[in-house]
């Protein structure tokens, strides 16, 4: 009978070997040429690019000049920053799925304190995944996840409006490799954000818009 | 922010990949896509478990590559594990194919779990963490996959993964 010591020991055996294997070029990423080299291919691969430069596009952005406390996040930085921790997730990418609309549509309704829509995507090639409630600057913020046939996500963040959004405009803001359709609606902020280009999502945009404002 | 500090753990996500894929280079590319997303992602780690951040990107990127490529890479062996093994007598080479085949034949699901307490040395704790599933499904899935293993090892019957009823 193998014991479960004895199947570790058979793995280390079999696979330790590879610990000590020269690292193949394409993987030894010293740090700055890392990053150097990352930079080049971004001609190539634009997303990759703005990645990397998001981090450090972040790091001044949210701090009031001058003020030397933290405003909060623009809408749009909220939003791709609550994209890209959400929209990743296999196995957790909302709270509530898209099986229990109706519930999901009156809990963050009730939370955010208003009547909520979820718009259909349906016609644009993406099913509602759910919906999740995060925490925002002024209050609970509503997140729903779409997702096309290839696993593509978009997501529409739904969150009062702050003093700091500005004018009602539509506006696009790329962060990092998140891309952003955001408006003002009375004292809403609403912003669709995918990791898709920029037409694609002004096409899906309006169509939430329209949705939301028939 | 400092990338030098997810280079250490480069030989252990090797390692890792290489047993949850078999081919070589099939492994490397799981390798290379998982730093790639960790450099976009660095933003996004907070200070602590880094080992158990950089497995769960490289599960995710496991899984999206599974959702993609339909025939299994872990069908095909890797032909240097045979070099490996001639080293040794023929008894050795004959169960390096067997653990080989015997992982082969896993759910990638157990394979994952199998992999990183067994090989990792990780805690159920952190595997929970990498995997996104509670601590009881990390228990329940290393308890089959080791009862799975052990059946192929032992040459005993292995129950298909799907019973047929009567």
């Amino acid at each position: 009978m193998t014991k479960d010591e004895d199947l570790s020991r058979l793995l280390h055996e079999r696979f330790d070997a590879v610990l000590v294997e020269p690292v193949p070029a394409r993987l030894q990423l010293r740090a700055p040429s890392w990053i150097a080299g990352a930079r080049a291919a971004a001609i190539l691969t634009a997303g990759i690019a703005i990645g990397l430069a998001m981090p450090f596009a972040w790091k001044g952005a949210p701090v009031a000049p001058g003020a030397g406390a933290a405003a909060p996040a623009p809408l749009s930085a909220r939003a791709a920053r609550a994209h890209l921790v959400y929209a990743a997730e296999v196995r957790h990418p909302v709270e509530v799925d898209a099986s229990q609309q109706d519930h999901l549509v009156a809990w963050l309704s009730k939370r955010l304190g208003t009547k909520l829509k979820v718009p259909v995507l349906a016609d644009e090639g993406y099913e509602l995944l759910g919906g999740r409630l995060l925490p925002g600057p002024d209050g609970p913020v509503a997140q729903f996840m779409y997702q096309e046939a290839t696993g593509r996500r978009l997501t529409l963040y739904v969150s009062a409006r702050s003093k700091s959004d500005g004018p009602t405009a539509f506006r696009f803001a790329q962060e990092g490799p998140v891309a952003v359709f955001y408006w003002i609606d009375g004292n809403w902020g609403y912003a669709l954000s995918g990791e898709i280009d920029k037409p694609a999502l002004s096409r899906i945009s309006t169509a939430v818009y329209r949705q939301l404002n028939p | 922010m400092d990338y030098e500090q997810v280079l250490p753990y480069i030989p252990n996500l090797r390692r890792y990949a290489r047993a949850l894929v078999g081919d070589r280079d099939a492994a490397d590319d799981l390798v290379q896509d998982t730093l790639e997303r960790a450099v976009r992602k660095f933003h996004l780690w907070r200070p602590g478990n880094l080992r158990a951040w950089l497995f769960s990107i490289m599960h995710n990127v496991f899984v999206n590559q599974l959702k993609s490529r339909r025939p299994s890479p872990t069908e095909e062996l890797d032909e240097n594990h045979a070099g490996l093994a001639g080293t040794g007598d023929a008894g050795a080479a004959a169960q390096v194919r067997d653990l080989e085949r015997g992982l082969a034949s896993l759910s990638p699901e157990h394979r994952e779990v199998l992999l990183m307490v067994g090989l990792e040395d990780m805690s159920y704790e952190e595997v929970s963490r990498a995997l996104g599933v509670p601590m009881g499904t990390v228990m329940s899935r290393l308890s089959r996959a080791r009862e799975r293993l052990r059946r192929h090892l032992d040459g005993e019957p292995v129950p298909a993964g799907l019973k047929v009823v009567k």
